[in-house]
């Protein structure tokens, strides 16, 4: 629940105030920073130098490089772990992914698909005023 | 711009003067309207109103708000309903009924609207708001002025849909207002802007619900319940409050971008400059399939109290239960694309919707075999909460089997859009949904008010429900599979008038059980000494809340229950429990606040003025909404303590009242 | 089924007598939110995903995307996150001017992405670019102005928040507050990642 984490007394009191909540500490925030900064400069590199020779790749690793910034992010900026709330905020972090995810994959799925069957045939684009 | 600055396109043009339906029906509201308002000023009830119901924080007063405004609009949605129901049953051959199809289409777009939005979510939100913190032994839910806020946005969505009986129209466009229909260039009309924007204030109270009780289910438990003690109907209503949290913002999003469509000239549902109005379907469904199931859950939870209430025993098989409601949960987001299988998505993309809606009936089918085995040898008492628990067995099943063949894409490449499809909704939500609300109102309503509803005219009720229902819908099963489309409003085939009249016989029924319904509610206000609940508990009840007086003090329990088992009422009963009569202490609680009624407002002008594009009226009024939350924000003493010997006066009540009818 | 509360018997086993309160539910609501906040986005990334090539004869993401700029925005934004967390630090610390002073950086910085943004959209729009254009257009429009509207509300409730902590104090509800807004802020920050690569840097593949 709590943590061993010391700290000044403020005018509040000194124990934790939120327990079952996480605080950051200047290292934590500092080496989330870094990593964001890398993680961040390397696809902008890939992209703007046209380091692959495909686009389907380029798209490919820079996703790649997205998802693990945003877990970074979630570590360490919105200190996400499995004991916030008793497992509440990570629960409803995994299903909201899940959501995420069908919505995301199911709808261009969905779509690619209706889009290929529903297209007007040719005929019938010169048959419009 | 040729629009007024101050007034947008509204002009006197708007009043629909020359439509006999609408001024009759305007002369009516405004009569009613008139005496009702009159009564409260000769009564001087306003202050009473402000102070004890419309700025009251009290889970029980907002979830009895709500429960009032969902039985108020099921007046409104049902006597569109009887509109349709004598329009189709008149109109074959020469004759072409009452309403014109422009009229009619507004009809059947405001009777899904108000039926799905203003009737069926407001009685299910009541129902958790006031059951729940009491039945998990809490004081009230987790944030009690989001809780008064998010009434008021609901019945500000609804202020809207109703004044687009008198000033402009509503929308023609079914309830989901599927483009290119509802586009600028099909209705540029007011009709969809007022739907839009009643949704969308709606929504937001009903995705805040949704935050604010799961943060209570979560968080506020009494000491002792775990999540796997927790009555069954909490687990519904946390897994339909995940639901709305996980849902509403996409039909948020959806409207958004339909408004984007209407106002600045985007083109995402458009039929030129790459739109795709196919898009549209698909996210609305992504909303609309689990918003089925938020309606349905907690009616699932309501049977599940009743049964094992009214057959004195455990309920059968609770850990299935609560398996069952959440795979449904998760389920229900895999199923969307039944809702258009003929949009043209091909077989692997059917075959894969159609097999997983398949599977999500099973664990609804394994909560019904739950509530015949919790029956099974038990003692059953036929109150009417058990009737209408029966007739909900019978005829959701009945639903339940056309949805299921429904699901297979061959077979609704012929019935998708019949009026099978029709009959089959209907089937579930009124033989779901519908018969379960009332099953709930019947069981808590002694709990709420301190009287119960009268027997004998809730068993009239419920008997012209359960034939009227089958009357009214079982005639448009066959239509469909003739082959009738849904939406029409007049028809050459003279075979078909039988069916359309039997249907009309139907609905006159159902009118006797609101009848007959409003009759029970009049009878049991002048019977209620006779029906009074004198101990809390009048049904022999299994959970927390008939642990409380009827109607419950403001702070629900005078000590903070401790809980050992499931269905902890009855285990406090069986095992000694003794109440206590002395020994009390201050208790903390939220004060009432205007803010919640204030802001709802500003945001209900607010969407009248963007509907009516008054864009100078709209930009103040948000400004207004900004600046009031700000304000509200430095208001931070929102709390206070009743004092003990408040409480002792309260409690001592009880004592005496307990022991005089032991 | 072991009962954890076999501890209390008589007139305690079915009762709490003191004063009960349950845990304060603000951090964990305000998380459901940013979930359901994340949906919203979900819908405007899919609906980017499934639009987002219908260029209808108009400019693509490789013509109007300047991906320096977009570069430079990020920057804003990914060092407006880590001086909230400086602000946080000195939260725990119960300093009330650091907290101001890092909260106002942050503001400054935010205040900054939305400027810039403004200006990007102010040169399309001017262009004849706007979100009328085309579904692709129209899409980026909407996903990427709905993450500025977030922050510019994120930026008046940091302002509102000065004046709270400033007026008030460090007070248990302003943590609360600022803890919430935290949360928010690192979010929207975690959008950003998925615009700047979904959109802009996809884009010009």
């Amino acid at each position: 629940m709590g943590h061993d984490h010391h700290h000044e007394h403020g005018p509040d009191h000194g124990h934790d105030d939120f327990p079952g909540h996480e605080h950051g500490t200047l290292k934590s925030y500092a080496t989330g920073f870094i990593l964001s900064v890398i993680l961040t400069a390397i696809p902008f590199w890939l992209v703007m130098s046209k380091a692959f020779a495909t686009p389907s790749t380029t798209a490919i690793v820079i996703l790649a490089f997205a998802a693990v910034q945003i877990v970074v992010h979630m570590v360490y900026f919105l200190h996400m772990n499995t004991k916030s709330e008793n497992g509440w905020t990570m629960l409803a972090l995994i299903f909201t992914i899940v959501l995420v995810v069908i919505t995301l994959s199911g709808s261009m799925w969905v779509m690619y698909h209706l889009n290929q069957n529903m297209q007007p045939t040719i005929e019938q684009i010169k048959a419009l005023p | 711009m040729t629009d007024n600055l101050l007034l947008g396109r509204l002009s006197l043009d708007a009043i629909p003067y020359h439509e006999p339906i609408l001024v009759g029906t305007f002369c009516a509201v405004a009569l009613g309207g008139m005496v009702v308002l009159g009564a409260l000023t000769y009564f001087r009830l306003w202050g009473y109103l402000w102070r004890e119901w419309f700025t009251s924080i009290d889970h029980k007063k907002i979830g009895v708000m709500y429960i009032v405004m969902g039985l108020i609009m099921l007046l409104r949605g049902f006597a569109d309903a009887v509109m349709m129901r004598a329009q189709q049953a008149l109109s074959f051959g020469d004759s072409t009924g009452f309403l014109p199809p422009h009229h009619f289409d507004q009809v059947f777009t405001a009777h899904g609207v108000i039926m799905i939005f203003f009737v069926a979510m407001p009685l299910v939100t009541g129902f958790m708001n006031f059951v729940v913190p009491l039945q998990i032994g809490a004081r009230d839910v987790a944030f009690p002025f989001l809780n008064n806020f998010s009434f008021w946005m609901t019945a500000g969505g609804g202020i809207l849909v109703m004044l687009s009986l008198f000033v402009g129209e509503f929308a023609k466009t079914g309830w989901l207002a599927y483009p290119p229909l509802s586009g600028l260039l099909a209705s540029p009309d007011v009709g969809v802007d007022y739907y839009i924007w009643s949704l969308q204030i709606a929504g937001v109270g009903t995705l805040l619900s949704g935050v604010n009780l799961i943060a209570t289910i979560v968080k506020m438990r009494a000491p002792g319940m775990t999540m796997m003690k927790m009555p069954v109907f909490t687990w519904t209503a946390l897994c339909t409050n995940v639901l709305i949290v996980a849902a509403f913002p996409v039909l948020t999003a959806v409207l958004v971008l339909l408004s984007l469509d209407r106002y600045v000239g985007t083109n995402f549902f458009t039929n030129d400059l790459g739109g795709n109005a196919m898009m549209y379907v698909n996210m609305i469904w992504i909303w609309g399939h689990p918003e089925v199931y938020i309606l349905v859950l907690p009616v699932f939870g309501i049977f599940s109290e009743v049964v094992s209430t009214f057959s004195g025993k455990r309920l059968f098989g609770y850990a299935s239960m609560v398996y069952a409601t959440v795979v449904i949960t998760i389920l229900s987001y895999l199923v969307w694309l039944h809702h258009f299988f003929t949009m043209g998505s091909g077989a692997s993309v059917n075959s894969f919707f159609g097999i997983t809606t398949m599977i999500i009936s099973i664990p609804t089918g394994a909560k019904i075999f739950n509530w015949l085995f919790t029956m099974y040898r038990g003692r059953i008492k036929f109150e009417v909460p058990m009737l209408w628990t029966v007739g909900f067995m019978i005829t959701f099943v009945i639903g339940g089997m056309t949805g299921v063949l429904l699901a297979v894409p061959p077979a609704d490449f012929v019935l998708h859009n019949s009026l099978f499809l029709i009959a089959h909704f209907h089937n579930v939500i009124i033989g779901g949904v519908l018969f379960g609300l009332f099953a709930g109102l019947n069981f808590w309503f002694p709990k709420a008010f301190g009287f119960k509803l009268d027997p004998f005219w809730g068993k009239v009720s419920f008997w012209f429900w359960q034939i009227g229902f089958f009357f009214a819908f079982m005639p448009l099963y066959v239509l469909g599979l003739m082959g009738v489309t849904r939406r029409l409003s007049h028809f050459d085939d003279m075979s078909l008038r039988p069916w359309f009249l039997i249907a009309a016989f139907g609905a006159a029924l159902i009118a006797a059980g609101i009848g007959a319904l409003l009759m029970q509610i009049f009878v049991s206000i002048l019977k209620r000494k006779e029906l009074a609940d004198h101990t809390g508990d009048p049904w022999g009840g299994r959970t927390l809340e008939w642990s409380t007086s009827s109607p419950p003090p403001a702070y629900n329990f005078a000590f903070t229950p401790r809980v050992h088992d499931n269905d902890a009422w009855h285990d406090m009963k069986a095992n000694g429990y003794e109440r206590p009569v002395n020994g009390f202490i201050d208790i903390h609680m939220p004060k009432n606040t205007a803010a919640g009624i204030v802001l709802a407002g500003i945001a209900t002008v607010m969407g009248f003025a963007l509907i009516w594009h008054m864009w100078l009226i709209a930009g103040v009024a948000f400004a207004t909404l900004i600046i009031a939350t700000i304000v509200h924000t430095f208001n931070y003493k929102r709390d206070f303590y009743i004092q003990a010997a408040d409480v002792t006066r309260t409690e001592d009540a009880r004592t005496k009242l307990l022991a005089a009818h032991v | 089924m072991s009962d954890t509360q076999a501890q209390y018997t008589g007139a305690d086993r079915f009762l709490v007598r003191e004063d009960h309160h349950p845990e304060n539910g603000t951090l964990l609501g305000f998380w459901l939110y940013l979930m359901s906040d994340c949906l919203v986005f979900a819908c405007l990334f899919a609906t980017y995903g499934v639009l987002g090539r219908n260029y209808a004869d108009g400019p693509t993401g490789a013509q109007i995307f300047d991906l320096p700029v977009v570069a430079v925005n990020t920057s804003l934004l990914l060092i407006s996150s880590i001086t909230y967390g400086f602000a946080m630090l000195e939260m725990q610390r119960g300093r009330v001017k650091a907290v101001l002073t890092w909260l106002a950086i942050t503001g400054l910085f935010g205040a900054g992405f939305v400027g810039v943004e403004l200006s990007e959209f102010h040169h399309l729009i001017s262009d004849g670019f706007g979100p009328q254009r085309s579904a692709f257009l129209s899409s980026f429009f909407a996903l990427v102005s709905t993450h500025g509207l977030h922050v510019t509300f994120g930026i008046v409730w940091l302002i509102t928040l000065m004046f709270q902590v400033g007026k008030f104090g460090l007070t248990t509800a302003n943590k609360r507050r600022l803890m919430c807004l935290s949360l928010f802020w690192h979010f929207l920050d975690v959008v950003w990642i998925g615009v700047f690569t979904f959109v802009y840097l996809m884009g010009v593949l």
